[in-house]
């Protein structure tokens, strides 16, 4: 085997990833981070459970999602546009693939709960339709802060019959929602699985969200063939945790395609940040001179997070990817770019992806380039706060 | 044997159950005086929490102590500092998230303990299968590490724990965080369990928060650990002589 055959591949046993990953819980926690790891890889193996997760994708979440050209945009910009459209899964982004493996998951281990954390809500929204499809009743943590910023997908949690837990310790942000439901874990881990909502967290978590997640890349290379394009100059995706972008570099991570992961400027872990241990896992944080870690600051919620995915911290140390950072500033122009040009309004995760292509077309891209964005989200969530900003309200 | 196992030991062999108290250092600006109070008061061991912005294993309590503290501008280093103008016999443990340690590099942090008279380390986010570098830290600096077990951790496990941990095991009474409780949990079961695969001294913590608890703690294991409810009166303002006759009370429940 070539070092390229590995490029993300599976962790070693312990669940690193090079120097990053493992698992760093309290003893309560391990032995259902083990169950958990036994489950996953016996699931995973077994014909019959990944049929039902296609099964589900297909019937409940829409899936397979498009891959459309972006030809305005890509003449604007001198490059070869086309978008991978998470936006069109159902709940609007990329989320459900990882909380519908998850949930099959649950049932198949015998758990009737799952308990989530949300920044944006989008994961909190996506966890809380798959538990109400398969059954599960469902609690999701989320920051005080964050429960008022998206106080629309509070209400869609609730509808679908979640219970939303507002979280005041910390920063009252996404962080402090994770470190909310580890504690709650540590209570209920007998009956209660913990959907995590991205490629963070102890081991399996990183590995097994990674492979929930790569149906977005594996469906996407596929459709470039179609398309007659074959492998892209460069797939380019936003990056908080990183799940979207694992799951659609984990399509091209063994060929040749440049893999571009785009972070908010106030929550870049890896321009910014330097390794440590938070939230069960060793990767790159943002973090003060003492080790304490610091709260990310991002006009999107989603990207709100003072870390990154351990396997982006061993992408980016081997550098099979690069990572770049977005200033909220340049997030808005993006996002109405798109809008005008292609009609598509993304979310404000995304805009940070489309911000990025647009500022490098002609640089980092060269100009003729085609580039895969990996469209995570779609705007509609984020309308309201974009319209008090462009308003001068907020 | 480390220093902090050889003392242990003696205090059981004394047939004296242990009494550990919790404090965070630096919630209050007076805290060592806390410290040398509990001492007086009955102490046999003392950890010392050392804060942490995102303290996964704590409730309420705890958080708020560590907020506190950090507001204060406490690091490693000050508390360190701080620990060296302390006269006390008895020893010091020091109770963190890993991340502090990493951070301020772990040969340099276990050499930092060393001499600031910390004889122990309790790390609760140190999975047993991440802890080798820290533990080969710890060895080159008479610096012990103490592992804790849960109610949920399966015989097989409890056997390789109880293998490494050093000085006690740390036996949590109960699925949860830091924080008050009204019942014994599971400690009974925990501590059994224990009993038929090691010998090391086991204390019960999690979830002690009166001497009529401890008292029953303290009847089936080596020894108890005070923390959310001795944190909560620091947080109310008590004084050092409040402290003492709380862990003298503590002391006179489980003699
Ligand atoms: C649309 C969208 N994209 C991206 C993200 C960031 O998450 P990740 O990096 O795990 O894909 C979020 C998170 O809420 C999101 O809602």
């Amino acid at each position: 085997m070539t070092e390229r055959d590995n490029v993300m591949g599976a962790p070693d046993e312990r669940g690193h990833f090079g120097d990053f990953g493992g698992r760093f819980v309290p003893e309560a926690l391990m032995p259902a981070c083990l169950e958990l790891e036994e489950a996953f890889r016996d699931a995973w193996s077994d014909a019959d459970f990944v049929a039902e997760y296609h099964t589900v994708l297909r019937q409940f979440a829409g899936r397979p999602t498009p891959v459309t050209p972006l030809p305005r945009l890509s003449k604007r910009l001198g490059l070869e546009l086309f978008a991978k459209r998470e936006d069109l899964a159902h709940t609007g982004s990329h989320k459900i693939n990882n909380v519908i493996g998850q949930t099959l998951l649950t049932k198949r281990m015998g758990k009737p709960r799952v308990i989530a954390e949300t920044g944006a809500g989008q994961h909190g929204v996506a966890t809380a339709t798959a538990a109400a499809r398969l059954g599960l009743a469902c609690t999701v943590f989320m920051g005080e802060v964050d429960t008022k910023r998206q106080e629309l997908n509070v209400f869609r949690m609730e509808l679908l019959g979640a219970t939303v837990v507002p979280v005041t310790s910390g920063s009252k942000t996404l962080k402090d929602a994770v470190n909310e439901a580890m504690r709650e874990w540590v209570t209920c881990v007998a009956d209660t699985h913990y959907c995590l909502g991205s490629v963070m967290g102890p081991h399996p978590f990183p590995w097994m969200v990674r492979e929930f997640q790569s149906i977005i890349g594996i469906e996407a290379a596929a459709q470039l063939s179609e398309l007659g394009v074959g492998t892209p100059d460069a797939v380019v995706a936003c990056v908080g945790g990183g799940s979207n972008a694992a799951g659609v570099f984990a399509g091209f991570a063994q060929s040749d395609a440049r893999l571009i992961g785009v972070e908010a400027a106030g929550g870049a872990a890896v321009r910014s940040g330097s390794p440590g241990v938070l939230h069960g896992m060793r990767s790159l944080l943002l973090q003060d001179e003492f080790g304490q870690i610091e709260e990310a600051h991002s006009i999107s919620a989603g990207l709100d997070y003072p870390g990154i995915g351990p396997e982006h911290a061993h992408l980016a140390a081997t550098q099979r990817a690069e990572y770049y950072a977005i200033g909220d500033d340049d997030v808005l122009s993006a996002l109405t770019l798109l809008s005008e040009t292609e009609g598509i309004i993304p979310a404000l995760e995304t805009a940070h992806a489309v911000a990025w292509i647009a500022q490098e077309a002609g640089g980092l891209l060269p100009l003729g380039s085609s580039v895969l964005l990996n469209l995570s989200g779609r705007g509609d969530k984020d309308v309201a706060q974009v319209r008090a900003i462009l308003r001068g309200e907020a | 044997m480390k220093s902090l196992e050889v003392t242990l030991r003696h205090v059981r062999d004394d047939g004296r159950k242990a009494l550990v108290p919790y404090f965070v250092a630096g919630a209050t600006p007076d805290w060592t005086r806390h410290v040398e109070a509990a001492v007086l008061g009955g102490a046999d061991a003392i950890e010392i929490g050392v804060p942490f912005s995102d303290p996964m294993m704590d409730g309420v309590v705890i958080q708020e102590g560590a907020l506190r503290s950090l507001e204060r501008g406490t690091t490693l280093e000050s508390i360190c500092q701080e620990l060296e103008s302390l006269e006390t016999e008895i020893p010091l443990l020091a109770m963190t998230y890993y991340n502090i340690f990493l951070h301020y590099g772990l040969s340099r942090a276990a050499g930092r303990l060393r001499d600031s008279g910390i004889s122990g380390a309790i790390v609760p986010d140190l999975s047993l299968e991440e802890s080798d570098e820290w533990r080969a830290a710890c060895d080159e600096s008479d610096v012990a590490t103490v592992f804790l077990v849960a109610p949920s951790t399966p015989t097989s496990r409890l056997r390789d724990v109880a293998q490494r941990t050093q000085g006690f095991l740390y036996a949590s009474a109960r699925m949860a965080v830091t924080g008050g409780a009204s019942d014994a949990g599971e400690g009974p079961r925990v501590v059994a369990s224990l009993r038929e695969v090691t010998d090391v001294p086991v204390y019960v913590g999690i979830g002690i928060s009166t001497p009529a608890q401890a008292a029953s703690a303290a009847s089936f294991s080596d020894g108890v650990i005070v923390g959310s409810a001795l944190v909560k009166i620091i947080l109310d303002g008590a004084t050092p002589s409040d402290v003492e006759s709380f862990v003298r009370s503590f002391r006179g429940a489980i003699d």
